[in-house]
């Protein structure tokens, strides 16, 4: 398969700071990936290396096989501004159009503008835009040259949830004709809805990458909610946590853990079994306190 | 990229640059239509605005500083702004290199150069006697031309090395002392000798002695244009290495 971008143990340093550490990355064509991590764990960084605005301060970065801040390697590639960057006294129309006009093959503007909810806004300057409209605006110039690799720096951000669903359609129908996205993201939700693989950012280091399920398989696959005095010593727990006599369990095995309480006798009420999400299973992964055990995870990940 | 695609870009560059700008009027008027009042104001009641060389000779030293503005503003204020916008970033993106937007920038100086220079030559044709017959016309142009060169050079830097606050500051305080000091207001013959003497030493001077020669056919002092062509090299160099800090700087 085409290796549309790729990192091969990118380094980056502000100063004395290492947003990146030794990141080797592969983006295959047609791919939908989704990046993840805390805030400063060197997603935007990593996003700058691929479109060519920073240069790596050791290692390589590729971009359709060549260097990406050589402007020709760019053709083909669709990147968002940051909404606080549109210049204010242009027209919505005059920001397409002039995006546009450096492909060769550019998406109408007014076809453009539809997909993304726009239509009726081209005269408006871009600086009296709401802040929804602001943020569908610079991910829509993402897709004006028809390019093979979209990159999306978290671009739901601010949006409600109507317009969240919009623009995950958007992005769904890109993908769906072939398109290559890389996005990042605050809301797990956006990345389970979206993306088929996942690949968390901490500290500067890729600490997994895989599926939503690999991902999710990091943590204990139940959680068990219920309400009692006090509980027996239960086998099959891998984690636990108790406020009063609120008890959360986490295990690989549900049934058999429901069963044991069971037979145990113990008192107990408001039992609620379910799966671990995904925002639980990042928690883990990249919460200071669980941080050392990041390594382990990793190797169950392979 | 083919030669065709650099044009198209360059114009493309140009011309949203120069919507980007022309949205905020008051902007554009603050740095075009200075030069155009002070003849107004302080040469059209003189007498000797109804002397022809004398009154040519004011108009072509006002149309020096209105290089002088769009210079420091357009170039150095706009490009201190431009730089902090996340939209510059985000334009590095696009399939373009720097040269298109370089040239593009040029192109947008170079049209409010124009602007400002319509009603200036419009208010020295109108209300006093200058003249510039047709023959002087491209000499002119060519001399405007060189004596801007060091002064956008001079833009340039202070864009590429200064943050906006400190890039406005630095444009207004260079703006009076190079009008007056180069004798862009008053004609330098009314200088006192030690005034005349610093006045000798200034990019703005040269510039004014050229434009004026070119303009009326006086005599081209032989220091002018070595004033000039030093300037061009200190401010080119200087801008030079503004541009290229700022590129490892911010793009390493």
């Amino acid at each position: 398969m085409e290796i549309l971008a790729r990192t091969v143990q990118a380094t980056r340093c502000y100063g004395p700071v290492t947003a990146l550490d030794g990141v080797s990355l592969d983006v295959p064509a047609g791919q939908l990936l989704g990046l993840l991590g805390p805030n400063g764990a060197g997603k935007t960084t990593l996003l700058q290396l691929l479109a060519g605005l920073r240069r790596p301060t050791s290692g390589t970065v590729e971009l359709f096989g060549g260097d990406p801040r050589d402007a020709t390697r760019r053709r083909r590639l669709g990147c968002t501004p940051q909404e606080t960057g549109l210049p204010p006294t242009l027209r919505v129309h005059e920001v397409v159009d002039f995006v546009a006009g450096h492909f060769a093959d550019p998406v109408p503007t007014a076809e453009l503008l539809e997909q993304f909810a726009l239509t009726g806004l081209e005269r408006r300057q871009t600086g009296g835009l709401s802040g929804g409209q602001k943020r569908r605006l610079t991910v829509a110039v993402a897709f004006v040259g028809r390019p093979d690799l979209v990159l999306l720096d978290e671009p739901t951000t601010g949006l409600d949830v109507e317009a969240r669903h919009g623009l995950w359609d958007a992005v769904r129908h890109y993908h769906e004709g072939g398109g290559t996205v890389v996005l990042t993201s605050h809301y797990l939700q956006e990345v389970e809805a979206l993306a088929e693989r996942v690949v968390v950012v901490d500290q500067g280091r890729v600490c997994v990458d895989g599926t939503i399920a690999d991902v999710r398989s990091l943590v204990p696959a139940r959680r068990v909610r219920l309400r009692s005095p006090s509980l027996p010593d239960l086998s099959g727990i891998e984690r636990s946590s108790r406020v009063d006599d609120r008890y959360e369990l986490w295990t690989a095995d549900s049934d058999a853990l429901v069963r044991d309480l069971v037979t145990s006798g113990a008192p107990f009420r408001d039992l609620e079994v379910s799966t671990a999400s995904l925002e639980e299973a990042f928690l883990a992964l990249t919460s200071p306190s669980l941080r050392t055990t990041v390594p382990t995870l990793k190797e169950m990940a392979r | 990229m083919s030669t065709p695609a650099v044009f198209r870009l360059t114009r493309l560059h140009a011309r949203y640059q120069f919507t980007e700008t022309i949205r905020v009027p008051i902007a554009v008027i603050g740095t075009t239509l200075m030069p155009s009042l002070s003849l107004l104001f302080f040469v059209v009641p003189q007498p000797f605005a109804q002397n022809p060389a004398e009154a040519t000779a004011a108009a072509a030293q006002l149309a020096v500083l209105a290089v002088m503005s769009v210079c420091l503003f357009t170039y150095g204020v706009g490009v201190a702004e431009d730089r902090a916008l996340p939209w510059d970033g985000y334009l590095r993106t696009l399939p373009v290199g720097p040269s298109p937007r370089l040239t593009g920038r040029l192109l947008t100086g170079l049209a409010f150069v124009v602007i400002g220079l319509v009603p200036l030559v419009l208010i020295a044709w109108l209300l006093t006697a200058a003249t510039l017959p047709p023959t002087r016309l491209a000499l002119t142009a060519v001399a405007l031309l060189a004596a801007g060169v060091p002064l956008f050079a001079l833009g340039i830097s202070i864009g590429y090395s200064l943050s906006t606050k400190a890039a406005l500051a630095v444009a207004q305080s260079l703006l009076l002392p190079l009008a007056f000091g180069g004798g862009l207001f008053l004609p330098p013959n009314t200088f006192p000798g030690w005034l005349d003497a610093i006045s000798t030493w200034l990019p703005t001077r040269a510039g004014r002695d050229l434009v004026v020669a070119a303009t009326t056919g006086a005599h081209l002092p032989g220091t002018a244009l070595l004033m000039l062509a030093g300037w061009t090299l200190l401010t080119g160099s200087l801008a030079m290495r503004a541009y290229r800090r700022d590129q490892g700087r911010r793009f390493r």
